[in-house]
């Protein structure tokens, strides 16, 4: 009953041998203990995408971004010579936080020529370098060289702003992201930048909400009633089978069909999807940009006709999906605690030349919103369920290949990181 | 009361109140809205779409007038009750319980 051809060994899983084809325990989402290592093995060691490049246009645009799950807040900058920075967003005198405005907690983003404190009124440039010391006379031999913002390793990819946290980290973005990001480059990003971003918090574990939008094995399902009636009983019937899996090395990726664009019967889809011409997959015409055709290698993999959207699960914790009618989404999923986080979902176009092509983007992020939020509060339910431990065992299908890769790969990390020594003095993981 | 929208759809301007330039407020106003005065707005709003597209795309679109504005905007709540009408008949999505998603960054216009 197979709709698209599988690898030789009979199933995706199994073309990854390491993967297993066993149940498996979520034990690394429900263990406070687990995810106080997960912070010290990943989030402190690993590649983390932080936002874009056109959030700094220009010299002295900047932007923070909170990340709990390393226990630190970073400041990221356009400096005078165009290159951007990141720094530990803290004062070197008290150790305030430099930049915030009105709550501590929140990101903030705006444009300055120095950074200056609001305690004591240090002042840094844009180069990290403090500049300003109030009653400097009053100090004791106090060398400002030497008391320079705390730089973070940041690289720029595809116009995404990467931080590491690991001062000792020799690898390149790049390098971490492997074939499957090499297989990206040279996809249009920068050329959409009509962004909308959504923010929710949400009460699970962060690779749970990852696993919810890495398999489409319950689309047909839990978002039945998004589609004509006739249609949604039609792809319930069907279930889901992707076009393609791939695996890198901690990154994956899995490559869908659909899309309906325009779709074959107008009774299968929505009455204002039919006028605008848009929905879940975005608007039905692609923009009239280039490098949409040919498609880099890591897009579309099988080469389908039938192809509607690749999703990216770069690990840790950032997703890409590329659209087929030309747009793409971001999700990140950042940890604040073992049990919630906070999910960010972001999509970017092509700027609207018209009023209809804005509307047909203003329906493609109403329609994602009401997803999410069906997906959000699923999710909520797994948590507290999986947390009663009344079931410890879970099987997983080939169409959840990626579920069991990412699980795989965040137990690995822990347990490379525990190898190394540098784990004396964490908790012992039960 | 002074008309807000283009001449042409002075038959929309009972929904004018529809007009809201942020996604937060369009939706809190989906939220708080009887079922009823959803499905008349867009009883009265869908069927012009269409017009409204083609007379919207008539300016330039970083140099529309007010009222194209704010036929725009209408026209963006519009798309928002089309869920709650064309498909879950009421104005939360179902099983999303407690669950928020809020813009955080959105289209100036």
């Amino acid at each position: 009953m197979a709709h698209f051809p599988k690898p030789a060994e009979g199933s995706w899983t199994e073309h990854y041998p390491d993967l297993g084809t066993g149940p498996v325990d979520y034990e690394d989402s429900i263990s406070p203990e687990f995810y106080e290592l997960e912070r010290k093995a990943i989030f402190n060691r690993t590649w983390l995408n932080v936002g874009r490049v056109e959030q700094v246009p220009r010299a002295g645009r900047y932007f923070t971004k909170e990340l709990q799950c390393a226990g630190t807040s970073v400041i990221i900058v356009r400096d005078k010579d165009g290159g951007v920075r990141g720094f530990h967003n803290i004062c070197r005198h008290r150790g305030n936080k430099l930049v915030w405005n009105d709550f501590p907690n929140e990101e903030t983003a705006g444009t300055c020529r120095q950074f200056t404190c609001k305690y004591h009124g240090w002042r840094y440039d844009l180069d990290g370098s403090l500049t300003f010391v109030q009653q400097e006379s009053e100090f004791f031999d106090l060398d400002k060289e030497a008391y320079g913002l705390v730089p973070v390793q940041t690289e720029v990819w595809e116009g995404f702003v990467f931080v590491n946290l690991d001062p000792d980290n020799t690898t390149s973005v790049k390098e971490y992201l492997g074939e499957l990001g090499a297989g990206l480059e040279g996809y249009p990003f920068g050329e959409m930048t009509q962004v909308y971003k959504y923010r929710a918090t949400v009460g699970s574990n962060w690779k749970l909400f990852i696993d919810a939008f890495a398999e489409f094995y319950h689309a047909p399902v839990l978002h039945a009633k998004q589609a004509a009636d006739e249609e949604s009983r039609k792809l319930q019937g069907y279930g889901f089978e992707a076009l393609s899996y791939v695996i890198d090395g901690p990154h994956s990726m899995v490559s869908s069909w659909g899309g309906m664009a325009p779709p074959k019967d107008p009774s299968m889809v929505k009455p204002i999807e039919n006028v605008l011409r848009s929905g879940l997959f975005g608007p039905w015409d692609r923009p009239d940009i280039a490098g949409l055709d040919p498609l880099p290698a890591s897009v579309n993999p099988a080469r389908s006709p039938n192809w509607g959207v690749d999703s990216f699960v770069l690990f840790p914790n950032f997703m890409l999906l590329v659209w087929a009618p030309g747009w793409y989404l971001t999700y990140h999923y950042w940890p604040t605690s073992y049990n919630t986080h906070i999910f960010e979902g972001t999509l970017y176009f092509v700027p609207p030349k018209n009023a209809t092509e804005r509307l047909r983007q203003e329906l493609a992020a109403v329609t994602f919103k009401e997803y999410a939020l069906q997906d959000g509060n699923t999710l909520e339910a797994t948590q507290t369920m999986i947390e009663s431990r009344a079931v410890t065992e879970f099987p997983l299908n080939d169409q959840e290949i990626l579920l069991r890769h990412l699980h795989k790969t965040a137990r690995g990390y822990v347990a490379d990181h525990q190898k190394t020594g540098t784990s004396v003095d964490l908790p012992t993981q039960r | 009361m002074t008309p807000i929208l283009p001449a042409d759809f002075a038959d929309l301007e009972p929904y004018a109140d529809w007009c809201l330039p942020t996604e937060a407020e369009r939706y809190a106003k989906r939220l708080a809205s009887p079922m009823d005065e959803m499905q008349a707005f867009y009883d009265a709003a869908f069927p012009r779409l269409e017009q409204i597209l083609a007379y919207l795309d008539g300016f330039p679109f970083d140099a529309l007038p007010d009222d194209a504005r704010r036929l725009l905007e209408l026209s963006y709540s519009l798309v928002n009750v089309s869920f709650p009408v064309e498909v879950w008949r009421q104005a939360r999505v179902p099983d999303s319980g407690a669950a928020s998603v809020d813009a955080v960054v959105e289209p100036a216009v």
